[in-house]
C-alpha cells in the first residue's frame, strides 16, 4: 500500500474534499507545489488557480481556488480557500466574459488600481479557463 | 348594550395583530433552519482555521506577529458589535447591549477609550445615540451575509489594532445554544489568546512562503474575519429562533387578550338582554 497524506479543502462557506491522498498539487504564491507524504511543514498564500488531489486509487479530481492559505503538517494538508468550487461547476461562459471584461478593462482604463483589480480578474479567470480545459481531458479519458 | 360596539371593534384589532404576529412566526420557522444550515456549513472552515492557528502558535516562530503580543498598557479597546438588521425579536438586542454597556462603562471609569464598529442597524442606531466613537458599520447584510460586505469592517478594527491606535479587539454577538437560548457572548479577538500550555517537544518550524511576516500577516487577518463571519451567522440563527420565541409568545398573549375580551364583551350581551327582559317584565307588570 502506498502511503497517504490527509487533505482537507474548505471554503468558508462549505466542506468541499475531505479525504487521503498520494499528492496534492497547488499554486503556491511563489510556484507549484507538489505535497507528498511527510513533507516539512510549510505555510504558504495560494495564488487563483487548481488544485489538484491524486487519489489512493491514482485518480484526480480537481478544484479551482480564487485564493487561499495552504498549510501542511506531515500527516495533513490542509486548504483554506477564499472560494473553492467544484471545477465541473464552473460557468465556461461566465469565466470568458469575466476575462474578456477584464481585458477591456486593461485597455481602456490607466488607473493604477484598476489595472491591479483587472489583472486580478484576467488571473482568475485564466485560472478558471484551465482548470475547465484540464478537467474536460480527463472526462474525455 | 354599553360599549358592546366598542369591545367587538377591540377584539378584531387584537385578532389583526394575532395574524400579524402569527405569520412573522413562520416566517422566522422556516427561516431558522436556512440560518442553521449556513452555520453549520461554515463550521468546517472555522474548526479547520482553529487547528492551523494552534499550529501556528505552537511553532517555533523567530518572528513575532504584533497580533500575538500581548500590550502592557491598555489605553483604548474596539468592539465590533454584531446585532440584528430588524426588530421584534425580544430581548436579543438589548440583552447583548446592556452587556456591553456594563462593560464599556467599567472601561471608562479606568479611563480607557472606545472604538466600535456596527454590524448590523441595530448596533448601528444604539451606539450612535451613545457617545462612544462609531468607526465603521456594515448594515442590510440580508439572509445569506457575505463575507465580502463585512471585509471592510474588519479591516478598519485591524488597521487600527495594527497602528496602535486601539490595545485589544473584541467582538459581541449572540451565541446560538438552541432555539430557546442565545447567549449574549463578549470575545477577545486580540491579541491572540495564548495557546493552551500544549509546549511540544521538539522545536520545529513552518517553512513560510514567501516569508513569515507575509503569511502570518495573512492568515492571521482570514482567522479574524472567519471568526467574525462566524459569529455574524450566529448572531443571523439567534435573530431567527429570538424572534420566532418572541412572535409565539405575542400570538399567545394576543390569543388570551382575544379570549378575555369575548367574555367581557358576552357578559356585556348578557346583562343588557337581562336588563330589557326585566324593563319588559316590570313595564308589563305596571299596565
Amino acid at each position: 500500500m502506498t502511503s497517504t497524506i490527509r487533505c482537507d479543502i474548505v471554503s468558508a462557506e462549505e466542506e468541499i474534499f475531505h479525504g487521503a491522498a498520494q499528492m496534492v498539487v497547488a499554486t503556491g504564491e511563489i510556484g507549484e507545489l507538489g505535497i507528498a507524504p511527510r513533507h516539512a511543514p510549510l505555510i504558504t498564500r495560494l495564488k487563483p488557480g487548481q488544485v489538484r488531489v491524486i487519489l489512493e486509487n491514482g485518480d484526480e479530481q480537481f478544484f479551482y481556488v480564487s485564493g487561499g492559505i495552504l498549510e501542511v503538517q506531515p500527516q495533513v494538508v490542509t486548504v483554506l480557500a477564499d472560494t473553492a468550487i467544484r471545477a465541473k461547476d464552473l460557468d465556461e461562459a461566465a469565466a470568458t466574459k469575466a476575462k474578456e471584461a477584464a481585458e477591456r478593462a486593461l485597455a481602456n482604463r490607466t488607473d493604477a488600481l484598476e489595472i491591479a483589480q483587472a489583472q486580478a480578474e484576467l488571473a482568475q479567470a485564466m485560472a478558471q479557463l484551465q482548470a475547465l480545459e484540464r478537467l474536460r481531458k480527463a472526462l474525455k479519458h | 348594550m354599553a360599549g358592546g360596539r366598542e369591545i367587538k371593534s377591540k377584539i378584531k384589532s387584537v385578532q389583526n395583530t394575532r395574524k400579524v404576529t402569527r405569520a412573522l412566526e413562520m416566517v422566522s420557522a422556516s427561516k431558522i433552519r436556512k440560518a442553521q444550515d449556513l452555520m453549520k456549513a461554515s463550521r468546517p472552515y472555522a474548526r479547520l482555521m482553529r487547528q492551523v492557528i494552534g499550529h501556528i502558535a505552537k511553532a517555533n516562530t523567530e518572528y513575532q506577529h504584533p497580533f500575538m503580543v500581548a500590550r502592557t498598557e491598555l489605553k483604548r479597546v474596539g468592539y465590533i458589535v454584531v446585532s440584528t438588521d430588524r426588530g421584534l425579536c425580544g430581548g436579543l438586542n438589548s440583552n447583548l447591549f446592556r452587556r456591553l454597556i456594563a462593560e464599556i462603562r467599567e472601561l471608562s471609569d479606568r479611563g480607557v477609550q472606545i472604538d466600535v464598529v456596527a454590524i448590523g442597524s441595530k448596533a448601528n442606531a444604539f451606539f450612535k445615540r451613545l457617545k462612544v466613537n462609531l468607526v465603521g458599520s456594515a448594515t442590510h447584510l440580508g439572509e445569506k451575509p457575505q463575507l465580502n460586505s463585512l471585509i471592510g469592517v474588519i479591516k478598519v478594527m485591524l488597521d487600527a489594532y495594527t497602528d496602535g491606535r486601539i490595545d485589544q479587539l473584541k467582538l459581541a454577538y449572540n451565541d446560538f445554544v438552541n432555539t430557546m437560548t442565545q447567549k449574549p457572548t463578549i470575545d477577545t479577538l486580540l491579541p491572540l489568546p495564548p495557546s493552551n500550555g500544549l509546549t511540544n517537544t521538539h522545536e520545529w518550524d513552518y517553512i513560510y512562503e514567501p516569508g513569515p511576516e507575509v503569511v502570518l500577516d495573512h492568515v492571521l487577518a482570514r482567522y479574524i474575519e472567519s471568526l467574525v463571519y462566524q459569529a455574524t451567522l450566529e448572531n443571523l440563527a439567534s435573530e431567527h429562533a429570538a424572534r420566532m420565541v418572541a412572535m409565539k409568545s405575542a400570538s399567545d398573549n394576543a390569543t388570551k387578550a382575544i379570549e378575555t375580551l369575548s367574555l367581557i364583551y358576552n357578559k356585556a350581551r348578557q346583562a343588557a338582554i337581562t336588563q330589557e327582559i326585566s324593563e319588559i317584565v316590570g313595564g308589563a307588570a305596571a299596565v
